[in-house]
């Protein structure tokens, strides 16, 4: 075995555990979770099939976790995993997958698949065979303050703008409020307007918040790579932020991974519990309405449709709280099929959207949501992932259809009652 | 007395059996043990929701399919069903069948009568035909079998098979036809710990952690 593949599978041995042990052995070769794959769905090749794209983490567990597989490597019978494994194995476990979860959803003894990617990729990007981009992606992050570079000076000049617009204060590194806002890159570069919103809506609802100028970027590279040391490294610096600031909770923004990241990863990378908790936007604004202090006046008569963000909707359990508040804005909301928990994924999440090779791959899976869309035919689709806005706005646009993209925060900031 | 299949039958239900019992507990309690020993790490990040209440709930919320998955792969989900449920009806609920039982571990119930019996044989092995055919002629099914799992899959069958044609003495030997159904199930018991067979303990646990882990973020599963 070359050194890169031992380094590979060392990396996925550490991964299993009991709940990986028991995926494998429950596994009946169904292929249900086929179906459940947005890039099977609109490719029909079975190579995409999710239960594929670990084979080499069951292979390691076969070989050294199970009486009979030690047995058959002993008697030099065992499937050996070889750096032309890891080659093959690339494309499927990084470019056909999304980690959206529909699998984990579906698998009908219950294996959490989309669980055993992200081990996977762990051991894929420790024998060397991560795509290029997101490897960049993370050292700009690790070196510098996001994946696209340095955006210190970005954030103080958003933030600047949205002073200016707003006419309220935001200050940075605040210390005694109550909350830390931290964004994603992708709204920092792309829809830096959800800081005004935030803005407004907060100042309404008296709720006191910061932004760290030493972090306030919260999406997490290393959760897409497969890498625990980049991933750690990342998180830590958000919490060291909001610990010296002694906020009471962090704000996860609209990103999706950033909340898998943060909220769910985060503490298990570090080994121990925060010093605070974690609140995605949506909940915290949907936590308002039910307190009476997120007000709204008017509704927007545009035909609305929602897009949920598989990391914060069937990942992360944020299913009825968006429906809410865009039912307080939106007069003529209609679903897509399969809303809510089993929505299709965008087509370009956990890191396929920054991976060049996997374009056709990306474009493909697009057609899935292109033709829910069109049924619904809504003039307007609101999410509240940036990425997932970023994704579906390109895609629309190749695709020539005119729908615009909103972020929900903006849209509930820009019916806010104005009234005292 | 003088049956020549009669040493055979006394074999596959004496020592042989004992052995495949001994094999099949054995195996099942090193493979579930083999499972637990690897444990898992402490989950630090804050549940949302009830992650132990949730993972128990989802050993049986698993058992339904989501909506339109039907429709999609109709023959492995109704062949599915159709095939554990006979199956089960056929092993458990069968008079003599539960004598067995009740002579190795002293449990007895009620059994039923044997129309339903027999029908429930002839349904499950159509439905285990039908799983054996969309596994061969599905390209995403056919592309994750291995040989194995065919012979799996035709192992299961073979009880059902010898155990109709035995007792209603369709063709062949009676007795011989008692030694192979005993025997099938033999073979069975002793391939059982060593093949995907073992999802019928361990998938009690894939989705308990599945419901756990989802369930902790405050998600479905
Ligand atoms: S759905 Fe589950 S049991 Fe079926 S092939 Fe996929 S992982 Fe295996
Ligand atoms: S997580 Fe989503 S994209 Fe990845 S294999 Fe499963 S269904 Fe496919
Ligand atoms: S970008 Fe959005 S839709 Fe796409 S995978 Fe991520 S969360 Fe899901």
């Amino acid at each position: 075995m070359s050194a890169t593949a031992e380094r590979g599978v060392n990396a996925l041995r550490e991964q299993i555990d009991a709940p990986v042990a028991s995926f494998f052995s429950s596994c009946v070769s169904c292929g249900l979770c086929a179906d459940a794959c947005i890039f099977f769905q609109e490719t029909q090749d079975p190579q995409y099939t999710p239960i594929r794209k670990v084979e080499l983490l069951r292979r390691v567990w076969e070989n050294e976790y199970t009486l009979f597989g030690r047995v058959k490597s002993m008697l030099g019978l065992g499937n050996t995993i070889t750096e032309e494994d890891f080659t093959e194995m690339e494309r499927l476990v990084y470019d056909s997958c999304t980690m959206c979860g529909r699998c984990t959803m579906v698998c009908p003894v219950g294996n959490d698949i989309t669980m055993m990617i992200r081990k996977m990729r762990e051991g894929m990007s420790a024998a060397g065979h991560a795509p290029v981009e997101l490897i960049g992606a993370a050292k700009r992050h690790t070196k510098g303050n996001s994946p696209m570079g340095d955006l210190s000076k970005a954030i103080q000049s958003q933030v600047k703008h949205a002073i200016a617009d707003t006419g309220i204060d935001i200050e940075f590194d605040k210390a005694g409020v109550d909350y830390l806002v931290i964004l994603s890159a992708q709204e920092i570069a792309e829809y830096p307007e959800v800081i005004g919103a935030m803005a407004q809506i907060f100042a309404k609802a008296g709720v006191t918040w910061t932004i760290s100028s030493e972090a306030f970027e919260a999406t997490n590279v290393g959760v897409q790579i497969g890498n625990r040391d980049v991933a750690k490294y990342l998180v830590t610096r958000v919490v060291e932020a909001a610990e010296k600031l002694g906020v009471k909770k962090v704000i996860s923004p609209e990103c999706g991974h950033a909340y898998q990241a943060l909220r769910w990863e985060g503490p298990n990378l570090i080994g121990r519990e925060y010093g605070f908790e974690v609140v995605h936007i949506i909940e915290l604004l949907d936590q308002l309405r039910a307190e009476g202090k997120l007000k709204t006046s008017g509704k927007d008569t545009d035909k609305i449709t929602f897009h949920d963000p598989c990391q914060i909707n069937r990942r992360g359990g944020i299913n009825k709280e968006p429906r809410r508040l865009l039912n307080m804005v939106a007069e003529n909301f209609v679903e897509t099929d399969d809303a809510g928990t089993m929505n299709w994924c965008c087509s370009a999440g956990g890191g396929v959207g920054a991976n060049e090779r996997a374009g056709d791959l990306k474009n493909a899976a697009f057609q899935l949501k292109k033709r829910q869309f069109e049924k619904v035919a809504p003039d307007k689709i609101v999410t509240m992932c940036a990425f997932c806005h970023h994704t579906l706005e390109n895609a629309l646009e190749d695709n020539d259809m005119d729908i615009e993209v909103a972020g929900l925060t903006e849209m509930m900031a820009e019916y806010l009652d104005d009234e005292d | 007395m003088n049956n020549p299949y009669f040493d055979l039958l006394m074999f596959a239900r004496g020592p042989l059996f004992d052995l495949a019992l001994l094999v099949f507990v054995a195996g099942i309690l090193i493979r579930i043990v083999e499972i637990l020993v690897l444990g898992r790490k402490k989950d630090f990040s804050k549940a949302k929701g009830k992650p132990v209440q949730q993972g128990i709930k989802t050993i049986f919320t698993r058992t339904l399919p989501r909506p339109g998955a039907i429709k999609a792969n109709p023959i492995t989900i109704v062949g599915g069903y159709v095939f554990h449920i006979g199956f089960f009806i056929a092993f458990l609920l069968f008079v003599p069948h539960i004598a067995l039982i009740e002579a190795l571990t002293g449990l007895s119930w009620p059994g039923v009568g044997r129309v339903i019996i027999e029908s429930a044989t002839v349904i499950a092995v159509i439905a285990g035909l039908a799983l054996l055919y969309t596994r061969w002629k599905d390209p995403v099914r056919r592309k994750l079998t291995t040989w194995v799992d065919y012979l799996v899959l035709i192992l299961s069958l073979l009880p059902l098979i010898t155990g109709y044609v035995a007792v209603n003495k369709l063709f062949g030997d009676p007795t011989f036809m008692m030694a192979l159904h005993i025997l099938s199930v033999d073979i069975l018991m002793i391939v059982f710990p060593f093949t995907k067979l073992m999802h019928a303990f361990t998938f009690a646990m894939a989705r308990y952690y599945n419901g756990s882990i989802q369930g902790r973020k405050g998600a479905e599963s």
